[in-house]
This record gives C-alpha cells, sequence and structure tokens, in this order.
C-alpha cells in the first residue's frame, strides 16, 4: 500500500502512532507528485524542505501532514502568482493567517496548486500557466477555480488541501474530482493574506478526502483574525465532536430539482437518491418547489443570481486588481490575461459614477432579499440539498469564448455564495462510462458548519461513493 | 465690477493616534527613514487586510462634536479610486455618503461634513546617478487623516483665516492632532469663486487650490484668485473650473487640472470593513472625553480671573499654555493679572520652567517680599481673640490680622497677605 493514498485522519493516526515514518509518507507522495504532476498539472509549486519540516512536529495536531494550498493564499518561503504572469516571480515576506495556523497546528504545505487566474474561473482553463487536468479522467476539467487543490487531493498527490471559494470555487471542483470540499459561512475563515477576488464572498476552506479530514482542517483555521475585520468572534467548536450523531429528525429540503438544467438529469437522479439515504437515515425530506419559494422576494430562482453576482463580484475584482498597477512586481497591466481585462472592465464600468447606483447599489439589494429568502427557509429546515454544479466535469476547452462560463456553472450555488451561508459537496455518484463523479451540496445557514458535516459524515458513511471511506 | 468671494475650505488633518488608520504601524511618520514604518496593509501587499483604528473615529467622533455636528448613527468606508504612485491599493480608503459627522459651525462657518480616511505615502523626486527618478516612501502610506469641509460661507481671506485659526486650536486642545502645518500634519485647500455682490446664488464655477501648508500661504492664495478672478470677470469671461496648486517662490498659483479631466473615483462600500454603528453611550461616552474648548475657557479667564479679553485669548492659545496659567494661579502669592502679564510678556518658555520656579522668580524680580506661611501661623496663633471674632462675622478683624503681618513685613503685598490669611481661617 502507498501511504499517499491515506486519509488525513489516518495519516495523523499512524504517524502519532510511529506505524509510518514522516520519510515514508513523504516519499510516497513525492513519488506520486514525480510520477503525475507533469501531466496533471497541479502544483505550481513545491516546497522541497517539506519533509524536514514535517519530522519536527510529530506532538501537534496535525503531526506534519502535508497541506496542498491554492496558489492565492501567501505562505513565506513558496512564491505566490494566484497563476498570474503578473506575480511571476513573487515571493511575499508575509503569511495568510490561515497556512500561519495550519502551521502552528503542524500542518506543512507541500506546494501551491493551479487554480484559474486570480480565481477567475470554473475550469483552472484561464490559468496562465495551463490548465490542470481532472485526475478520474485526463480529457476532462478539475472545475475551479480549486481545482487544483481538488485534484491533488483526487490524486493522492497531498493528504489534504485548502481552497477559496467565492461562489462554487470549492464546492464545484470537489464535485467534479469526487473529493469533499467544504465553503464555510462567509466571515468564519480569515481571509488575510489570499489574494482578494471577491471581497465581500470569499471563502476559504478545506477540500480533503473524507468529512472527518475536512473537519480536522477547518477546526484549525476557523476563528476571528484580529487581521481581517469581516471575521467573526463566535466561538470555535470540535468540528469532529458531532460528526457521528447522524441526521435522526433533522428536516431537509431539495432544491432546485424542477430547474430546467436539473429536471430529468442524472444530477436530479443522484440528488434523489441521495434524499432516499437521509430519508432512511431518518430524516424528513421535502423537495422545495422553487414556485413555492417564490414568494415574497420572488429571487428564489438561481438564475437571477448570476447577473448579482456578476455585478457585485466585477466591481470588487476591478477595485482589487487596481493595485496591480505597474509600480511594483514587475510586470504592468498589460499582462493582465484576457478574463482579468474582461472583469476589470465590466467592475470599472458598474462603478462609474451614475452607474453605481444602477448597477453594484441594486445588485446588493437583491442580495439582501436572497438573504432572506434563505433566513426564511431555514426556519423550516435544517439543511438544504441541491448540487455544487449542473452536471459532470466538462471537457477540456469547454470553457473557451464564454465569458459566463464559470457563472453559468456557479448557477446553483451563487445564491447561497451571495447569501454567506455554508455548504458542502460530497460525492454521491459515479458514472461508470467516463469514471467522473457528481457531488451533493449539503448546505446550512450562517454557522451551522457542524450541521452539515453531520449530515454529510452520515451520508458518507451510509454509501460506497467514497473511496477513501472504508466501511 | 464689485464683486464678493465666495469661499469654502477642505481641511485634512493627520491623527496622531499610535498606530495607522488601519494597521499597526505608527502613525508618527515625520523625519523617519523612508519606508522603515510600513507593513503588508499600508503597503498594500497582496491579501493584506485593513481593519479600522478605534481610536481614530473615537478622535473623529469627538471632533464632530466639539463642532457641533451630528454623528451619524450608522457610518460606513467607502473605497475610492484613482491611480497615483503614492497610493499603492490603486484607492484609497475613505468615506463618501455616510461620513462620521455632518453639520456644526465654527463661528458664522458652517461644517459641511467630518470624515475618516486615510493618508498616502510621498513622492520623492531626486536625481540619482544622473537620472532623474521619482522615489516612493510609504511611512505617511495608512496614517489617520481626518477631512472638514465647510460651506461656502467665507467672503474673505481674513475670514478663512479666523476659521483656521479657531479650527487648528479646538483640533489642538482636544489633543487629536498635532496640526503642525510645517510637518503636513495639516493641510488647507479652500475653493474660491466671486460673485456680484447682492447676488445670493452660488456662482457657476468654483477654483480649488490645493495642499497649503501655512495660514499666512492660505490667505495669499485666497487674495490672489479673488484678484485674477475679478480680472477674468471683468472681461465678461468666467474664469475656468480648475484645481490649482500654490506656488510659492512665484507668490502665484498654478492651473493644475481642468475640470475635463476631472477623476471619477467609482466609490463603492469597502467590502472589507463592515459598517460602524455608534451609539448614544458611545456618543456620550466620547463627549464627557471632550474638555473644556478654547473659547469657553477664554470666557472663564474673563470672568473668574478678571484677565482682559486679548490677554484670556492669548493664554487660551494652546492647551498647554492655559493649564500652564491656572497651575500657576493656583500656587497663589501673585495675583492672576500680574501672572498673565508676566507670562505673556517675558514670554516664559513653559516647557522649560516649572509653574513654582516662575512663581519664585517673579518674586524676586518684582522685590515683592514673599509671605511666608510661618509668619501667617503664628499672628493667627498669637491673636485667638481676633480669629473667633472674624468667625463671628466681624470683617474688622482680617483688617486688624493684616495690620499685625504688615508691620512685621512692611514689603508684603497686601492681596496676597489677605488671600493668605483668609485661606488659613477658613481651614481652621
Amino acid at each position: 500500500m502507498k501511504f499517499n493514498t491515506l486519509t488525513l485522519s489516518q495519516a495523523v493516526e499512524k504517524l502519532k502512532a510511529k506505524a509510518i515514518s514522516h520519510a515514508e509518507l513523504y516519499h510516497d507522495i513525492y513519488e506520486a507528485i514525480a510520477e503525475k504532476n507533469g501531466e496533471l498539472n497541479i502544483y505550481l509549486s513545491i516546497d522541497d524542505d517539506a519533509l524536514k519540516k514535517a519530522q519536527k512536529l510529530l506532538d501537534t495536531p496535525l503531526a506534519g501532514i502535508p497541506i496542498a494550498v491554492k496558489d492565492n493564499f501567501l505562505t513565506s518561503g513558496l512564491p505566490v502568482t494566484a497563476a498570474t504572469k503578473l506575480l511571476e516571480g513573487y515571493v511575499p515576506h508575509y503569511e495568510s493567517t490561515v497556512t500561519k495556523k495550519l502551521k502552528e497546528a503542524g500542518g506543512v504545505v507541500l506546494g501551491k496548486t493551479n487554480t484559474d487566474a486570480w480565481a477567475h474561473g470554473a475550469s483552472t482553463e484561464t490559468s496562465d500557466f495551463g490548465t490542470t487536468k481532472n485526475p478520474r479522467n485526463t480529457k476532462y476539467s478539475p472545475g475551479g477555480s480549486s481545482g487544483g487543490s481538488a485534484a491533488s487531493v483526487a490524486a493522492n498527490l497531498c493528504v489534504a488541501a485548502i481552497g477559496t471559494e467565492t461562489a462554487g470555487s470549492i464546492r464545484q471542483p470537489a464535485s467534479w474530482c469526487g473529493v469533499v470540499g467544504l465553503k464555510p459561512t462567509y466571515g468564519r475563515v480569515s481571509r488575510y493574506g489570499v489574494i482578494a477576488m471577491a471581497s465581500s464572498t470569499d471563502s476559504p476552506g478545506p477540500i480533503g478526502k473524507t468529512v472527518e479530514d475536512c473537519a480536522m482542517i477547518f477546526n484549525h483555521i476557523a476563528g476571528k483574525d484580529p487581521f481581517d475585520g469581516t471575521t467573526v468572534p463566535k466561538p470555535v467548536p470540535d468540528y469532529t465532536n458531532n460528526l457521528k450523531k447522524g441526521v435522526k429528525g433533522m428536516k431537509m429540503g431539495i432544491c432546485y430539482m424542477d430547474h430546467p438544467k436539473i429536471t430529468g438529469t442524472d444530477v436530479a437522479h443522484a440528488i434523489e437518491k441521495a434524499g432516499k439515504v437521509f430519508e432512511e437515515l431518518g430524516a424528513h425530506v421535502d423537495i422545495v418547489p422553487m414556485s413555492r419559494v417564490l414568494q415574497p422576494g420572488k429571487v428564489f430562482i438561481p438564475d437571477y443570481a448570476i447577473g448579482v453576482y456578476t455585478v457585485v463580484q466585477r466591481s470588487e475584482v476591478s477595485s482589487n486588481l487596481a493595485r496591480y498597477d505597474g509600480i511594483r512586481y514587475g510586470n504592468d497591466r498589460s499582462i493582465f490575461s484576457h478574463e482579468a481585462q474582461n472583469r476589470i472592465m465590466l467592475g470599472t464600468f458598474t462603478l462609474t459614477k451614475g452607474y453605481a447606483d444602477r448597477y453594484y447599489v441594486h445588485a446588493q439589494q437583491v442580495r439582501t432579499l436572497y438573504r432572506k429568502n434563505y433566513s426564511n427557509l431555514f426556519t423550516t429546515y435544517d439543511l438544504l440539498l441541491s448540487t455544487p454544479s449542473p452536471g459532470y466535469a466538462l471537457p477540456i476547452g469547454a470553457s473557451s469564448g464564454d465569458p459566463l462560463f464559470g457563472e453559468l456553472q456557479d448557477i446553483l450555488v451563487e445564491p447561497s455564495s451571495l447569501a454567506g451561508i455554508t455548504g458542502i459537496s460530497i460525492p454521491c455518484w459515479i458514472d461508470a462510462k467516463t469514471n467522473l463523479t457528481l457531488g451533493l451540496n449539503i448546505m446550512a445557514d450562517q454557522w451551522q458548519e457542524e450541521k452539515v458535516l453531520q449530515a454529510a459524515y452520515a451520508f458518507e458513511q451510509a454509501t460506497d461513493w467514497n473511496p477513501w471511506v472504508k466501511s | 465690477m464689485n464683486y464678493e468671494p465666495v469661499i469654502g475650505l477642505e481641511i485634512h488633518v493627520e491623527l496622531k493616534t499610535k498606530s495607522g488608520m488601519f494597521c499597526g504601524c505608527p502613525a508618527d511618520h515625520f523625519g523617519k527613514k523612508p519606508n522603515t514604518a510600513t507593513c503588508p496593509v499600508c503597503l498594500g501587499l497582496p491579501g493584506a487586510l485593513p481593519v479600522p483604528n478605534k481610536k481614530a473615529v473615537e478622535w473623529t467622533i469627538m471632533l464632530g462634536l466639539a463642532l457641533g455636528s451630528e454623528i451619524a448613527k450608522v457610518s460606513k468606508f467607502d473605497r475610492k479610486h484613482y491611480f497615483y504612485p503614492d497610493l499603492p491599493k490603486g484607492y484609497q480608503i475613505s468615506q463618501y455618503d455616510q461620513p462620521i459627522a455632518r453639520g456644526g459651525k465654527i463661528g458664522d462657518v458652517r461644517i459641511h461634513r467630518v470624515h475618516l480616511e486615510e493618508d498616502t505615502g510621498k513622492l520623492q523626486h531626486a536625481t540619482i546617478d544622473g537620472k532623474k527618478v521619482t522615489l516612493v516612501d510609504f511611512n505617511r502610506s495608512g496614517v489617520p487623516l481626518v477631512e472638514i469641509v465647510t460651506e461656502p460661507d467665507i467672503h474673505s481671506a481674513e475670514e478663512a483665516r479666523e476659521f483656521l485659526k479657531k479650527l487648528h486650536r479646538i483640533v489642538r486642545f482636544l489633543g487629536i492632532s498635532d496640526a503642525d502645518m510645517e510637518k503636513g500634519s495639516m493641510r488647507l485647500e479652500p475653493n474660491i469663486s466671486l460673485r456680484p455682490v447682492g447676488q445670493h446664488e452660488l456662482p457657476k464655477y468654483k477654483v480649488e487650490v490645493k495642499n497649503i501648508n501655512s495660514f499666512r500661504f492660505a490667505v495669499a492664495a485666497i487674495n490672489y484668485e479673488i484678484e485674477r478672478h475679478a480680472r477674468i470677470l471683468d472681461e465678461g469671461k468666467i474664469p475656468a473650473q480648475e484645481t490649482r496648486g500654490w506656488d510659492e517662490a512665484r507668490g502665484a498659483t498654478v492651473s493644475q487640472r481642468s475640470k475635463e479631466e476631472a477623476a471619477d473615483y467609482r466609490y463603492f462600500p469597502e467590502p472589507d470593513i463592515p459598517p460602524m454603528r455608534f451609539t448614544k453611550d458611545q456618543i456620550s461616552n466620547i463627549k464627557g472625553q471632550i474638555g473644556e474648548l478654547p473659547d469657553a475657557k477664554k470666557g472663564r479667564f474673563v470672568r473668574v480671573y478678571g484677565l482682559p479679553e486679548k490677554d484670556a485669548a492669548i493664554l487660551t492659545d494652546t492647551r498647554e499654555l492655559a493649564d500652564y496659567f491656572e497651575a500657576c494661579v493656583k500656587i497663589g502669592r501673585i495675583p492672576a493679572q500680574k501672572l498673565a502679564n508676566w507670562i505673556i510678556n517675558k514670554k516664559v518658555n513653559i516647557d522649560d520652567v516649572l509653574p513654582a520656579a516662575l512663581i519664585l522668580s517673579i518674586l524676586k524680580a518684582q522685590e515683592v517680599v514673599d509671605v511666608p506661611p510661618d509668619l501667617i501661623a503664628k499672628v493667627l496663633a498669637d491673636n485667638p481673640k481676633a480669629m473667633s471674632d472674624y468667625k463671628a462675622g466681624k470683617q474688622q478683624s482680617l483688617m486688624f490680622l493684616m495690620g499685625t503681618v504688615k508691620r512685621q513685613l512692611p514689603k508684603g503685598d497686601v492681596k496676597i497677605i489677605l488671600d493668605m490669611l483668609k485661606k488659613e481661617l477658613d481651614t481652621h
């Protein structure tokens, strides 16, 4: 058995019990990287000293396990590019809060993973350093923007990974790569030291082989950060505590089954079956028709979220990218890729005097309606079930020439991202022909990650979709 | 034709908080080696986030209260975008439509708004190895900056100077800024236009003069503009709406940017900082921290110490001087007016001379014999009957006691002897 296939909980346990050594674990991981990274194009940089660092960390909670980190986090000693040529060669001199906390807990940043450039995209195809391939089937995209991180987990090129989600960027690649991705509540995990995409929705989170792995990582990265004014000083529970409590008595609502993109598809079938699984486990499961939740806000149709999200996100992007003004970092603004230029121009337009009210402010108002609609729904349901993506992974190249590709991919998660709520994607279907997976998106109200993890864990244990879970 | 100047002022004041507006760097940047007081936040590095300085927000509220402004219940920060090498993020964090304070006045000049923002870095033009270069020093980047905007209620350079001096004094009294013009911690931007005398609506144009760093330059710039506009208007033309700078060497203003080039700052709410809500308790708490303001103090000095307006104004010019004067008065032995004269005329260096030392040197110089407290005590002890008579209400016994002291100390100041006797009698 190769040790790179171990889950995080297994690896920590075996290291602590001295059943395996750091050298053995890292050997197998480096070997797998050497074998596969050339084809999959997952890592943009790798720390060759990771093993040395890990060997000093046996007595820490994470015991020195290697973690792959999306290349929009600043980590000292490794370059950060956000997969853009503009930042090529830039080595930061400070550390993001997430990686700092991970390091303090005994995690080792093994390397930085590919993403869409500036995290603009849903396939890694906008990366200035080439696309990442889906480890389950290399003709297909891993999804994005955290595609490199999801693929690194799927290909066992790390033990666990970190990504960021603005709308779907953790859950969609997790779904396409057949791994677990947790999108935390906005404000639960610090954004300090993460290259900003859309500041009002960016949420860093774990991508792991199992739900338990995600909970273990999440334990160490959640919480108030004095360096991020949008984090909230709520206590951080031990997220592994309630994993085994089951879903008996929970109320769940399945959404979007009557959305034209879903009705009659494999996705609808997989989600319906997932609902049955939860029913068998003792949950009350309803289908929530879009028509029922249309009143009174009339915005639960996810399609409106595209407009709202596009305006909010492009506006913030145009502002956040202003600092790359050609004076520092060695490259001027002409090096921005086509996608970034598009977004800068659209965002600049929507913030122009006279238009800011019509676009940005109006979008924020509709956003509030989404938030209210969710609050309303969560008075009835503990959890909402849907999909992080309207379908399986798309073939490489599918995104080209479609400026709203990401938005259409993320149509079903954008409303929840705008509302800042939490959700997790776990494998719930495998297509035998292509080996591609579908994900189940389990969402709960803000700060309810425990509930989300609890239900995801129960599903994982009751089904065979996750190959890393041995029942 | 006769014109009436219409003048409004924009004043930037750097707050002397310990740390920056949105980071932990020292706010005191003056004279530091370039780029030694910076961090990821004020350098605008990728991923860095701003966290507002609570003290700076409280001090802005305090200034608003001192100016009689209304404090917002909800306020927020906004991003103001423009490209300039001293602005590392490509935007300045400022406030757009919900400033911390609105309204208020100083004298007859109404305040439009008071808001909080961050200062920018500084450009230095230099020649290195024969090449002309521009260098950026980010030490000042992210220093808390309060902007005070007046209504166009000012009608002469002199009125502008009066307003600025009063504002300067208030800011210094509150202890929120050194407001040191030479160090650039108070910067002035008058906007000026003219209208025919008798017209009430605002002129159709205005000219802004940027970043003036002394009251004298402000007066000169305003007067220069008034004359320039009058000449243009007399020719039947309208002065161009533009931004100008004051060129001290030439004693003239110079055009910098015309209206056509006016920036669209693409303001939008700063998503990295949640909106701020201020409760009544918080505001009344801050109100409680405001000491006596200059005008009130001046009035009290006239009332309580019997000083003439002019002296009171000088002594209340700074809080330090006013406190010094009152510390001297408290020691006693020398009448308030005499102290005031001495402090004002001899230009006493209040940082060097302790109040007690000043009293001694005045006594010595004036050859007024010091009245030893022992003598007072002895005279009182020797005359118990006079004491009890005084306590019973016989004022003449006080004069008797005074006479007794005076016989033993002929050069003693009558008023001081009386004060000391009274003080001693009242405590017995």
